[in-house]
């Protein structure tokens, strides 16, 4: 398995009686970004657990190959530690308020360096929480539907920030959603997670900054794949 | 998502904004709201002076200050006041030191939890003051029967508080740091105790008030010093006036510890604004 940052080999995840992930296989190359779709209740966030080393009660094998960081749909951030702090939390403390203002820079927030959580928007608490887990300089970058929570227009400024971020650092991501158009305007690579496999997989070629008309065909049959048949989307 | 956004620049939802000032100051006291406590007590006066409230129902204002400073002067204040200070501070001291010590362990631990709280959510349904008989006999009716029923008022506010504040942390706080690879006792320090010290110092201002209320209470059993010692000494010979004196100031020490604890809820919490 040498040169992949994930490799995951019949993976199997039981919930007493309930088999949400079957014999799963996936391989993320080195700064690859990949989306991983399906419908509630598939087992994406389950696999993202695994992957993120929060979920170890499962058979099968999932090694990850360097550092992993997480962004939650929730930006998580601790509420009695100021921005600047939640960014290195858990850092060493040789890695100070430097690093933390230059991740914050990244995502345009060194304004709010000492600013606490609760008075950031939900946008920037998000970006907050990107900044924590781009300070790692993750080798695998794990997004856990982290703009569902956001309104229409902020999430397409972090579209493009993340599009962004991963264009300059490369770290691996996979990116778990429930949004087609996301998963089409990011990714490398789209998989569709059916009855707790990969049901489908779709290389996504266009490059990139991509517009939502790019891949209008695949859509269609990912759209078909998460038994969407109307033009109805999410 | 709407077609007519395709495109859109990429920008950040809104310019970044200062942070916001901190709340207004306090704003000034509105001084209408003296007028009628004001006239209470000139209303109270008058009663005296005219004769309507006899000295031995109640004495006026006047003649409570005067033998507020009488006794100020004579040091049987300060006494008072010295003995009774000690038997809550040591009291409040067992008590916290109980509640607080049970509360982690109830909260952290699930055997814990198993263990601790059954018996002390029965005990708590007692009306502890009603146990004054009890620590009489086992207790005598020294120091320490006063002493022991502030502690058990003391334990059960902080207990319950912290208890609730340790269950109640968020546990997708704790899930985001244990990714970001806390250790156990790294969590617990810069997450569960964090989370749980608003409920904290809530049990805390609680205690203190019970705290008070069970040294007055313990004070009227057999007291040979201190402020209830003084009252019910002063009830033997009619002196309404240093009774006033004794409630003003148990009154003023319990809105004095309570002003401390929420000095310190500010320092701590400036995080919730």
């Amino acid at each position: 398995m040498a040169g992949l940052t994930v490799a995951v080999r019949g993976l199997t995840k039981r919930f007493g009686e309930r088999t949400v992930l079957r014999d799963l296989d996936l391989d993320i190359a080195p700064g690859e970004f990949v989306a991983l779709l399906g419908r509630s209740g598939s087992g994406k966030s389950t696999l993202l657990k695994v992957l993120a080393g929060l979920d170890t009660d499962t058979t099968g094998s999932a090694t990850v190959d360097g550092q992993v960081s997480v962004a939650f749909q929730q930006p998580r951030l601790l509420p009695w530690r100021r921005v600047w702090r939640n960014v290195v939390l858990g850092l060493h403390p040789v890695v100070g308020r430097d690093a933390a203002l230059a991740a914050l820079a990244e995502v345009r927030l060194v304004d709010h360096a000492d600013a606490w959580p609760r008075t950031l928007s939900g946008g920037e608490a998000q970006r907050v929480s990107l900044a924590r887990a781009l300070v790692r300089e993750p080798d695998l970058l794990l997004l856990d539907e982290p703009f569902g929570a956001l309104d229409a227009l902020t999430r397409l400024a972090m579209h493009r920030l993340v599009e962004t971020l991963w264009q300059r650092h490369k770290p691996a991501v996979l990116l778990v959603t429930h949004d087609v158009d996301e998963a089409l305007l990011l990714a490398d690579r789209v998989l569709v997670l059916d009855d707790g496999r990969i049901g489908s997989e779709y290389v996504l070629t266009h490059p990139r900054p991509r517009e939502l008309s790019d891949h209008i065909d695949i859509r269609a049959r990912v759209l078909r794949d998460l038994g969407v048949t109307d033009r109805a989307t999410a | 998502m709407s077609v007519s956004a395709l495109g859109a620049p990429a920008r950040a939802e809104s310019p970044p904004s200062p942070v916001p000032a901190k709340r207004n100051r306090r704003k000034p006291p509105d001084l209408r709201r003296w007028i009628s406590p004001l006239a209470i007590v000139v209303l109270w006066q008058l009663a005296c002076a005219t004769g309507l409230l006899p000295p031995d129902k109640l004495s006026s204002p006047w003649t409570v200050l005067r033998s507020g400073v009488d006794l100020a002067r004579s040091g049987e204040l300060g006494d008072a006041f010295v003995v009774s200070t000690t038997r809550v501070g040591i009291g409040f001291l067992i008590g916290a030191a109980v509640g607080l010590g049970l509360g982690v362990v109830a909260g952290l631990s699930r055997w814990g939890n198993h263990l601790v709280d059954p018996p002390v959510q029965m005990l708590r349904t007692l009306p502890f003051l009603g146990l004054i008989p009890l620590f009489i006999l086992w207790f005598g009716i020294g120091e320490e029967p006063k002493i022991a029923l502030v502690a058990l008022g003391v334990a059960f506010p902080l207990y319950l508080n912290v208890h609730a504040g340790i269950r109640g942390v968020d546990s997708q706080l704790v899930e985001a740091t244990t990714a970001l690879g806390f250790t156990r006792a790294e969590r617990l320090f810069h997450v569960v105790l964090p989370s749980a010290l608003p409920s904290t110092l809530v049990g805390l201002r609680q205690s203190l008030g019970v705290a008070w209320l069970s040294l007055i209470v313990g004070e009227q059993v057999n007291a040979s010093s201190g402020l209830g010692y003084l009252i019910n000494n002063a009830r033997e010979f009619l002196r309404t006036d240093v009774i006033v004196v004794g409630l003003v100031v148990y009154a003023a020490l319990g809105l004095a510890t309570d002003a401390i604890v929420r000095l310190v809820e500010r320092r701590a919490l400036r995080w919730r604004g």
